[in-house]
């Protein structure tokens, strides 16, 4: 188990988008080193040849029929959006000035 | 019970069916006593969120004009509820305790609140969380502290505890509260109520705003356990909108909650969990907290049960295992936060592309505890580190739930604080998040293993509420009830009154 540095926290802020600010960068890299120290201990665990586990009643291919259900109208989509014109939701560009 | 507005924030859920089934009460005369309470107290306690006011009048008025035409009406005609906020409610607002969702209305509804609106149960409002449930003190929430009732300078605990604290302080005689490590059952133990977590599975997660969807479930949060066990026999049973829900029928809560108050537990087997407190165990656990925990555990052995001791060595890996799994998972659900479909959008001023909005709406709508798991996440998912982090404390799952096994081989239930401390000073841990989750440790194996537990108080240590959690295999939800309800009726009857009857009214109440 690695500890994490002020470097490291920039690049998961910039990969989990988020513009944090050098005051959050000290903070967080402190904090985030503390709680990694806390679970280290997960590491040391004898689990080699232990399966994986998510849900306490296994399910598996939960199938539902192939049928048309109502589902939420246009207008009532855009109402909940924050910006939307002409019947559709508006984005910023997604391209810079050049491409 | 003499009928005045009052008095019906006093009576609990049975009570008023009771009331309201025999036409003793209109519907709205409860949602009115209970609103002209909120509008009292509210400011003091900081429950809710969100107050349906008018739209809760209606909704009772509504019930009244069908009783009086003779409709057929089921038991909780007329009963007030409140919802954690992060269940989805058309048309109401519901922010998750965040401003990335302030002044969002859902277009649809989430199974749990569709299935309390059809019982016929009315809406208060929302109450304050932890923002996307992270928290142990809902102090995290991005709006409002919330007040422990028993003491106004202590937390309410959480994620839940807006709710607990709504139900504790007369606001609302039961709500919804949600539990992906010990959310429903933590808060429930610091303000001297009942809560209870569902085998993981068995309520639908359909329309709750995800935190961990491997662990979060609703749940009820109410003054009693017979209260709890019929709000869960509502909300319960499978969906096929959920694909994690159980297709198998709920057990008999309510009937096992009635049974357990009779008050026989000869033949049940209660194992207390020695990491959990017990000997060699009790670094942070304080004096009052295991004192209150024998003490229910002798008077549940002096009802019959035979209480021995297990061990459950894994259990010690539960903490960290949480805190590498909830914040992967949280990162991973917190991406659809990105200012495009719903929410919030910051900075979109033309001359900024999708990427910059994107990140600026996310610093700007999301808190330090959320950013610091969403950083956490992605970093246990990277490449490289998924194996080590993710993939390892899934696996310690499984030996969590082997020891589960292993113990459930031997005992009918397992038994704990359900947390190590009292309710602590507001402010007292919001610095030091190592501090914080030591909150849930007694809280999260059961999460972890998918397990169903209630907490149910277990009495007072210096003036403030201690609780007991019963633990219990998958599905058999009923004996949590049936052993909190033994436990329950036991004390209330040596007491001679219920623990809450100790709060008192508020100055000003009648």
């Amino acid at each position: 188990m690695s500890s994490i540095s002020r470097e490291d926290v920039a690049h998961l802020a910039r990969l989990s988008r988020l513009a944090v600010t050098d005051e959050e960068l000290d903070r967080f890299a402190g904090q985030l080193d503390q709680v990694l120290a806390a679970v280290a201990r997960v590491g040391e665990a004898a689990v080699a040849d232990v399966p994986p586990m998510t849900h306490a009643v296994p399910l598996t291919n939960v199938l539902r029929p192939d049928e048309v259900t109502p589902s939420l109208s246009r207008d009532v989509v855009l109402a909940g959006a924050p910006a939307a014109e002409d019947g559709r939701i508006r984005v910023p560009r997604i391209l810079g000035d050049a491409e | 019970m003499t009928g005045t507005s009052s008095d019906l924030t006093r009576v609990d859920v049975a009570g008023l069916s009771r009331l309201l089934s025999s036409g003793e009460v209109s519907a709205v005369e409860v949602t009115r006593a209970h609103l002209d309470r909120i509008a009292a107290d509210d400011g003091r306690l900081g429950a809710y969120l969100h107050v349906e006011d008018d739209a809760a009048l209606a909704a009772a008025a509504a019930v009244d004009q069908a009783r009086a035409t003779g409709a057929e009406l089921g038991p909780l005609a007329g009963v007030p509820v409140a919802l954690k906020d992060l269940v989805v409610t058309e048309g109401v607002p519901t922010t998750s305790g965040s401003k990335i969702l302030e002044g969002w209305l859902p277009p649809y509804s989430a199974t749990v609140a569709t299935r309390l609106a059809e019982a016929g149960t009315v809406l208060l409002g929302k109450t304050n969380m932890d923002e996307f449930a992270m928290g142990s003190s809902t102090e995290n929430s991005a709006y409002q502290v919330t007040r422990n009732p028993w003491d106004t300078d202590r937390i309410p605990g959480g994620s839940s505890g807006g709710s607990s604290a709504a139900v504790a302080g007369h606001l609302a005689p039961w709500s919804i509260g949600t539990d992906t490590g010990g959310s429903i059952r933590q808060p429930a133990a610091v303000t001297g109520i009942v809560g209870h977590k569902p085998t993981y599975g068995s309520v639908s997660r359909y329309g709750l705003i995800a935190f961990s969807s491997s662990l979060d479930q609703a749940g009820p949060m109410a003054r009693t356990v017979l209260d709890a066990a019929v709000m869960h026999e509502v909300i319960g049973g499978h969906d096929p909108r959920d694909s994690t829900s159980i297709d198998t029928p709920l057990a008999r809560l309510a009937d096992a909650a009635r049974e357990g108050a009779a008050g026989d537990l000869r033949g049940v087997r209660v194992g207390v969990v020695r990491e959990l407190g017990g000997e060699g165990h009790t670094d942070g656990y304080e004096p009052g907290v295991l004192a209150r925990t024998r003490e229910a555990i002798e008077v549940l052995a002096g009802l019959g049960a035979e209480v021995t001791e297990v061990s459950c060595p894994s259990f010690d890996l539960a903490l960290p295992a949480y805190y590498l799994i909830a914040p992967s998972e949280a990162s991973s659900n917190l991406a659809r936060y990105e200012g495009v479909r719903f929410g919030l959008r910051a900075g979109d001023d033309g001359s900024r592309d999708l990427d910059e909005v994107m990140a600026l709406t996310r610093e700007q709508g999301f808190g330090p505890e959320v950013k610091r798991r969403i950083i956490l996440g992605t970093y246990a998912l990277s490449s490289g580190y998924y194996d080590a982090y993710y993939g390892q404390a899934q696996k310690v799952r499984t030996l969590i739930t082997r020891d589960f096994g292993a113990a459930f081989a031997d005992v009918d239930v397992l038994v704990s604080p359900t947390m190590p401390t009292v309710a602590f000073p507001i402010g007292a841990r919001v610095d030091d998040p190592i501090a914080m989750y030591a909150a849930d440790l007694c809280t999260l194996p059961a999460s972890l293993a998918g397990l169903p537990a209630i907490s149910v108080p277990s009495g007072l240590s210096d003036g403030l509420p201690v609780g007991l959690q019963v633990m219990a295999p998958a599905l058999a939800d009923e004996r949590c009830y049936r052993i909190a309800a033994a436990l329950e009726a036991a004390q209330d009857a040596a007491r001679g009154h219920r623990l809450l009857d100790e709060l008192g009214a508020p100055a000003g109440a009648a």
